[in-house]
């Protein structure tokens, strides 16, 4: 199809949109959703409680998931044993982000990693903030495999969610 | 893995449709289907009533925030009173839709299928980025106020911390691309862009700025899919679907390794099985690589053995990939240049190997000679590839 083939379509602005040029209707879903959290991930929210990160491992392969998860989704078996891993770990991936979850400008850049713990399995990372880092350092590639620890919110506020842990900071 | 190759039928694409991809349209998502529904069906030579059985895809219900489009778009997508499939797997539903319609034909379940893809991102307020929040899990990334640029962010960074690549190569994709859009009928960012032009773009989630990302579309695609014994009937030069895969990672996507995308390299080895490819950095001929970022063509074609694990940024920097190139890789303009309307992104790439491999792609016809192409597109949690190969 060669580019001079005039094809379907109407585009409109969002100033057409705006000016009330463009008919349409509008609504707003009003839907909530409660979400149990099941059963590995009910333990694993009340031991951040406590300060503590909980892991399920497969005892027939040896992998020590986090998030734990009540099966191996590699051996598809039950998995075997509760155990603790560090708060502890490294970096395995880290960005600064400009921009908040509606795309909105976030005041202050916000430093984000994947975080590989003591004790899980090579490449078993989790999603979670970073704090005291230099976005420079980020940018610089610097931040790459950097000890870093978790900085936990006082026990009395916290509520049994990931955001128990406020950050992970460098290990000095 | 063990699979089947015999198949009771060979598989022919022999007409394609497409709509403008646009940031809005004002046509309804099934107005869209209709318009590229019917020109592929005229492409084909062929009236709906030729058509045994139809498949739809679009990408999440909530961009639309219409639920169960499967029924919604029934009558636009010509599936009244047919066997219908509506099929869904995120970004990867464009080539996945083919790769449904191709088994109904391969099988020997029908002979003549229609496929057709839509996608109006434009109705969610106050950006679609928002929706995609709503993709990630309730429990471990919700409550971090995850942004659907962090996922690539970080994956793109760890690509680049392990093999050490500069933005200023990844960002000559996105030059690339967009300048190959001009020549598309299709094309919402067609432009001539600089590296600088890339590298001075707002920084969203550092490493990743705007002009390294592909548009909000809206957009619709079709393509007409048949049995050897009715491509012949129908026209003198059909394209063939000689392989396809797919394959899935695993979803906690922080376990994944970052570097190199296994679920394609998977998708791609069952697809090349199929297809009798032994030496796909020879074999194939022309490729349309998902590349909703610049980076991701990149690691697509990693993934997908067109270059070795850190090569593909060298390639691009000779040239390698261009239109007059080795080994052109998108040739269209890709997601960067022509838009991403999701599920229709991937036909249109689908498209445009049946358009390259007939001589028919005009201004962005390749250089070499192709005879073996491959269309390709990823999603769910970024964990999905789809993969075709086609042949004349
Ligand atoms: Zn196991």
């Amino acid at each position: 199809m060669d580019k001079n083939v005039k094809l379907p379509g109407t585009p409109y602005s969002s100033d057409d949109f705006k000016k009330g040029k463009i008919p349409y209707v509008e609504d707003v879903p009003k839907a909530r959703y409660t979400w149990s959290a099941g059963i590995a991930m009910s333990r694993f929210l009340e031991e951040l409680k406590n300060g503590r990160i909980v892991a399920r491992k497969c005892h027939e392969c040896g992998r020590v998931y986090v998030p734990p998860r009540m099966f191996c989704s590699y051996c598809f078996r039950p998995t075997d044993e509760w155990v603790y891993v560090k708060d502890t770990g490294r970096v395995n991936t880290a960005v600064v982000s400009y921009i908040g979850a509606d795309r909105g400008k976030l005041g202050e850049p916000l430093v984000v990693a994947v975080i590989e713990l003591d004790g899980a399995s090579e490449g078993m990372g989790i999603l979670h903030k970073l704090g005291n880092v230099d976005p420079e350092d980020v940018k610089n590639r610097k931040v790459f495999n950097m000890r870093v620890r978790a900085v936990w919110k006082k026990p009395e506020e916290r509520e049994g969610a990931i955001t128990d842990i406020l950050y992970f900071e460098p290990i000095e | 893995m063990r699979m089947n190759i015999h198949f009771k039928n060979r598989v022919a694409c022999i007409g394609a449709g497409l709509t403008l991809f646009r940031r809005r349209l004002f046509e309804t998502p099934r107005e869209l289907a209709w318009e590229a529904a019917k020109q592929a069906l005229e492409n084909a030579g062929m009236e709906l009533k030729d058509i045994d059985c139809v498949v739809f895809g679009s990408a999440p219900d909530a961009f639309d925030g219409i639920h169960m489009q499967g029924e919604y778009m029934v009558d636009g997508a010509g599936g009244y009173k047919k066997p219908f499939t509506r099929v869904y797997v995120g970004g990867g539903t464009g080539v996945f839709s083919v790769i449904a319609g191709w088994w109904h034909v391969a099988s020997g379940l029908c002979d003549k299928v229609l496929v057709v893809a839509e996608e109006k991102m434009s109705p969610a307020l106050p950006h679609p980025q928002y929706v995609f929040h709503h993709i990630f899990d309730p429990i471990t990334d919700k409550p971090l106020g995850v942004n659907l640029i962090w996922i690539f962010a970080l994956e793109m960074h760890r690509y680049m911390y392990k093999y050490n690549i500069k933005k200023e190569d990844i960002a000559l994709v996105s030059v690339k691309n967009k300048r190959n859009a001009l020549d598309h009928p299709a094309a919402q960012l067609g432009a001539k862009i600089t590296v600088e032009d890339v590298l001075n773009s707002e920084v969203l989630v550092w490493p990743v700025q705007r002009l390294d990302i592909s548009p909000v579309s809206d957009g619709a695609g079709a393509l007409i899919l048949t049995s050897e014994e009715y491509a012949k009937q129908y026209t003198d030069t059909p394209v063939w679907i000689d392989g396809v895969g797919w394959n899935l990672d695993t979803t906690y996507w922080t376990n994944r390794d970052l570097a190199f995308p296994k679920y394609l390299y998977y998708a791609g080895k069952m697809a090349y099985r199929m297809a009798g490819i032994h030496n796909p950095r020879k074999e194939i001929d022309v490729a349309e690589v998902y590349d909703p970022f610049d980076y991701k063509e990149l690691h697509h074609m990693e993934g997908l053995q067109l270059a070795r694990k850190g090569e593909a940024p060298i390639l691009t920097r000779e040239g390698v990939t261009e239109r007059d190139g080795d080994l052109p890789i998108n040739p269209s303009g890709g997601l960067l240049g022509v838009g991403n309307p999701i599920a229709a992104a991937g036909i249109m790439k689908v498209a445009e190997i049946f358009w390259q491999l007939r001589k028919e792609a005009g201004k962005r016809q390749v250089a070499k000679d192709p005879t073996t192409g491959l269309a390709q597109a990823w999603g769910d949690l970024m964990q999905i590839g789809t993969v075709v190969i086609m042949r004349v």
